[in-house]
């Protein structure tokens, strides 16, 4: 991006987005909400498109494209599907720069490789019954037995994309005494032996994707997959979630600009009082307040994707596009409903399953509060 | 196999829609996009070049805008780009275009060309038989499958009430029903690719060789353009209330009113 | 000078096509105002008889290359037959079929005769030119149907042009009329054959996308039930169509969601759209009120369906389709025998 356009490349990746998203998801992502299962043909469609390693090195089998190509991506599949967004976060922004900057050279070969090359989905359990927010009260545990090896026991919650994900990023305490600075991350594959996944957790939105608790009963991990040293998995589970927020501000543009499309094929359709209701100022107004809203979350997105593509401090900014994109979403989506009325209530179109989506963008990744935390901690109030 | 794939950039018609106070057209904002029966065209050369080896090179006729067209086409997998593209080119008919795009084509080695078989702007259908024509080499119109045989190529050509599978010789230039391949997605690495490639581009003075000058742009077209209307907008219909037989009646009048019958 | 006007009467298993008929007709109009005679030319094997026919749909000459090489077509052969009737008769106007062959061979003798070709016409007249006399004024819809364009050939004979099917009138068959044929030989070599047709298979049936169907038959609630698409489909044979849909029937399971227009399903433009039933919710005129032509049938008289429609038959569709039906029938078995 130079002097706020796009570059020729970006707008042409927009465009490969914007086509598969409304050719290959939107036809089908009403129905997978209700069903409350992600297609897994949608999946490989994605891989296949080099969707699932989009911001990657091509030395690693990435795509080779920038971060703010990544934020091109979840705005358009989010426009149609936020779900489709989630699926792809997860995997983009959480599990993939785990091993992406903390993983030695034979890690990224073995393990980086098939993620961001599309042969393989990868997920992230952190959260935990008893650690949300509060991430240091992790309380799964990793063990080291005689080999040096690693035995894994705990519950993690709301792991997205567990249900078909292959690769697992698990943090667990290698020390309990020592709290977070006892914490430590590994990389692990869904056929070993104690990892199971228990069935969907039922949902308010974004009910498409894959969201389930895991269990890790005496799972043995080799030593060869700890992540970094033993004691980092906090702060690499934070460095994650930092720049996976760009990505959830771009799902968050990419759920309200979506309603709004919606709604404006709709008002100049609908009539009432004898004249569409495109023509009443309240249509015309809200939509505008409406517009410069989300057009100034997306700036923002567009700014901290900016800023970690030149390797700048981009946590604060992160922070902020995702609490104002987030909030957008919301507000946009009611309006949006409350535009097309009764009509906007009905599942037939898709306002309605956007407002349900909506919601989440403020809670996971971080929830509003949390981003609030950042912020003011980055302005040292 | 060296396969050329011969693409247009035109403006998405599905898109375009008619001011009702002026009842012109209204080209703001209408995306560009390449023409739909080309891009399968793309499709097939790179399904041929899977089953072959070889190469797909892709040329364009149009504006300096048209690379994006081609940097599509490379994002799809296509090897190399090239887009003739010159102010002496402008206005050509499709005796002119397949003129000019015929002089870019004897530049290159090729064993198959593949056109669209028309475009979704001007729907004529001519330029890709009017270029093998000046070509000199067999073509076969509305393929709708292609396979290949030794050096021969056997090609399912459509017809309103009927198919032949034709066999024909390299070289050779084949037009593409949209049927004939589903156009793969570009891919975000495809992309980055693209733009790190280099589009050659052929003017006027890079191929005045091959063509007679006096055949291109506006001046050497055959045909012309006297005038460009828009169809009048539909007045209020009429409504009937009446008999059953008085309303099929009604309803077969309006039918052959307006040629449907 | 060049002159007279040359239809290409297209000839598929030595038949004439209902198009050649066509445009034989539109000719004559055409030739009044030139001045000029209608030339009716016919390439095949073994159509010197059939090709007769031809006066009793208002030729003034019949021309053919009658050849074994040209049993079948294949663009060589056609070309360098039809290129040497043009070299030897030197006519003013070519006119060809806008079919798959005739947009086949056409723009391939163009090229080759070096003149003009316009594409798929739907209306031709004559005008008068100030600087080269009277020309044939070609026009036809570009732009996807948004716009119509008329196009001109003044430097360059013969003007040829492919004329879209259906669109021109057949004069009415004049079976007093007859008349010789006139012969032309062409030397034919291995050469030409340079494809080789491998197998031939007729009348193949294919599936069709309601978006690309030029006639649509479409029901909604008011059809009554699964069993009304059967009523419609019959309307839709009559007219070389296809059936679709409203929201409502594929909600109800009477139809499969492939053929449902409208804002959740497919946006159509076909020539013709017969709503049946449908009472017009924004959310299925949207998908279909681009169409050329609407008929819409509907018992409630103040449907929103008659809003969009250029043609409003207040009644039951299921007692008016069914008459159409066989006025249809009546109709197609009458130009048949013609």
């Amino acid at each position: 991006m130079e002097g706020f356009k796009l570059t020729k490349t970006q707008l042409l990746q927009q465009e490969l987005f914007r086509k598969f998203a409304e050719n290959e998801i939107k036809p089908i992502a009403k129905e997978m909400d209700e069903k409350e299962e992600y297609s897994m043909e949608l999946v490989q469609k994605l891989q296949k498109c080099h969707m699932f390693g989009i911001p990657y090195s091509k030395e690693y089998g990435g795509a080779g494209a920038d971060v703010l190509t990544y934020t091109l991506a979840m705005e358009e599949v989010s426009k149609v599907d936020a779900s489709t967004g989630i699926t792809l976060s997860v995997h983009t922004s959480l599990c993939c720069p785990c091993i992406n900057e903390f993983g030695t050279e034979e890690q990224k070969q073995r393990f980086l490789r098939p993620l961001v090359d599309g042969t393989k989905v990868g997920c992230f359990g952190l959260t935990e019954a008893n650690a949300g927010t509060d991430a240091a009260g992790v309380q799964t545990t990793a063990d080291k037995d005689e080999n040096g090896d690693y035995i894994i026991n705990g519950q993690k919650m709301f792991t997205t994309n567990s249900g078909f994900a292959d690769t697992f990023i698990v943090f667990a305490l290698t020390d309990k005494s020592l709290g977070p600075k006892g914490m430590s991350a590994f990389i692990l594959d869904r056929e070993m032996e104690g990892l199971s996944v228990s069935e969907n957790i039922e949902r308010m939105g974004i009910r498409a994707a894959s969201n389930c608790s895991v269990n890790y009963e005496n799972v043995r991990v080799p030593k060869d997959r700890l992540l970094g040293k033993e004691g980092q998995g906090y702060k690499i589970a934070m460095t994650a979630l930092g720049g996976g927020r760009i990505g959830i501000g771009a799902q968050s543009v990419g759920i309200a600009q979506g309603a709004i499309n919606e709604v404006l094929k709709y008002v100049k359709e609908r009539k009432q009082f004898g004249k569409t209701i495109n023509k009443f100022q309240n249509t015309q107004f809200k939509l505008a307040e409406m517009q410069t809203k989300v057009d100034a979350a997306r700036l923002m997105v567009w700014r901290a994707a900016t800023a970690k593509d030149n390797h700048e401090n981009y946590a604060p900014l992160a922070a902020m596009c995702k609490l104002f994109a987030s909030e957008v979403a919301n507000e946009v989506t009611r309006g949006c409903v409350q535009l097309m009325g009764g009509y906007g209530y009905c599942r037939e179109y898709p306002v309605e399953r956007a407002m349900r989506d909506a919601k989440i963008t403020e809670i996971y990744e971080g929830t509003s509060e949390a981003m609030k935390m950042i912020i003011s901690g980055s302005m040292k109030v | 196999m060296k396969i050329v794939v011969c693409i247009k950039q035109v403006p998405d018609t599905t898109e375009v829609k008619l001011d009702p106070k002026t009842n012109t057209l209204i080209r703001d904002g209408v995306p560009s996009i390449i023409n739909p029966d080309d891009k399968a065209g793309i499709e097939a050369a790179l399904q041929l070049k899977e089953q072959t080896g070889g190469t797909v090179t892709v040329v364009c006729m149009g504006p300096p805008q048209a690379d994006v067209a081609l940097r599509e086409a490379l994002a799809m997998g296509c090897d190399d780009a090239i887009l003739l593209s010159d102010r002496a080119f402008g206005g050509s008919d499709t005796f002119a275009t397949a003129t000019i795009i015929a002089a870019g084509l004897k530049t290159l080695d090729f064993d198959v060309i593949i056109t669209g078989r028309q475009a979704i702007d001007g729907d004529t259908a001519q330029v890709g038989p009017q270029i093998a024509e000046q070509l000199h080499i067999p073509q076969v119109s509305y393929a709708e499958d292609i396979k290949v045989d030794g050096k021969a190529l056997i090609v399912k050509r459509q017809f309103e009430d009927r198919y032949h599978m034709i066999k024909v010789q390299t070289p050779c230039l084949i037009t593409a029903l949209s049927e004939l391949a589903k156009p793969r997605y570009m891919t975000v690495s495809g992309i980055v690719d693209a733009y790190e490639k280099e589009v050659k581009v052929l003017g006027f003075e890079d191929l005045k060789n091959n063509f007679d000058p006096a055949n291109i742009g506006l001046k050497g077209s055959p045909t012309n353009v006297y005038k460009s209307f828009t169809k009048q907008a539909k007045g209020a219909g009429t409504v009937l209330n009446v008999t059953a037989d008085e309303a099929v009646q009604a309803i077969m009048d309006k039918l052959v009113e307006k040629h449907i019958i | 000078m060049s002159k007279d006007i040359y239809v290409i009467a297209e000839q598929r298993d030595g038949k004439l096509a209902k198009v050649g008929k066509e445009l034989i007709g539109e000719a004559t109009k055409l030739a009044a105002d030139l001045g000029e005679k209608v030339v009716g030319v016919v390439l095949g094997s073994g159509i010197t008889e059939e090709a007769k026919n031809l006066y009793k749909y208002g030729a003034d000459e019949v021309v053919v290359v009658d050849d074994p090489a040209l049993a079948i077509y294949m663009t060589e052969p056609y070309a360098k037959a039809l290129t040497a009737v043009i070299k030897e008769c030197d006519p003013n106007v070519v006119l060809f079929g806008a079919t798959s062959i005739g947009r086949d061979l056409a723009p391939r003798v163009a090229g080759r005769v070096h003149t003009g070709l316009t594409a798929d016409c739907t209306g031709l007249s004559i005008i008068e030119d100030e600087e080269v006399g009277k020309l044939l004024a070609m026009t036809r819809p570009a732009f996807g149907g948004n716009i119509m364009a008329t196009i001109l050939c003044k430097h360059h004979r013969p003007q040829m042009a492919t004329v879209r099917p259906g669109v021109m009138a057949a004069l009415k068959k004049d079976d007093s009329k007859t008349g010789e044929v006139k012969a032309i030989k062409v030397e034919f070599t291995d050469a030409d054959k340079n494809v080789e047709i491998l197998e031939e298979v007729k009348a193949t049936k294919k599936i069709v996308d309601i978006t690309e169907a030029k006639v649509l038959v479409s029901g909604g609630r008011g059809i009554g039930g699964p069993e009304g698409f059967d009523m419609l489909r019959e309307c839709a044979a009559e007219l070389g169509g296809e059936i679709s849909s409203s929201r409502a029937c594929v909600d109800a399971g009477w139809i499969e969601s492939s053929r449902q227009v409208g804002q959740t399903g497919k946006t159509v433009r076909p020539d013709l759209y017969i709503a049946c039933g449908i009472s017009g919710a924004i959310q299925h005129v949207a998908g279909m009120e681009s169409s050329e032509l609407v008929i819409a049938i509907n018992k409630n008289d103040t449907a929103a369906i008659f809003g969009v429609s250029d043609l409003g038959i207040v009644g039951d569709c299921k007692v008016i389709i069914p008459k159409l039906t066989e006025a249809l029938k009546k109709y197609n078995a009458e130009k048949e025998s013609n």
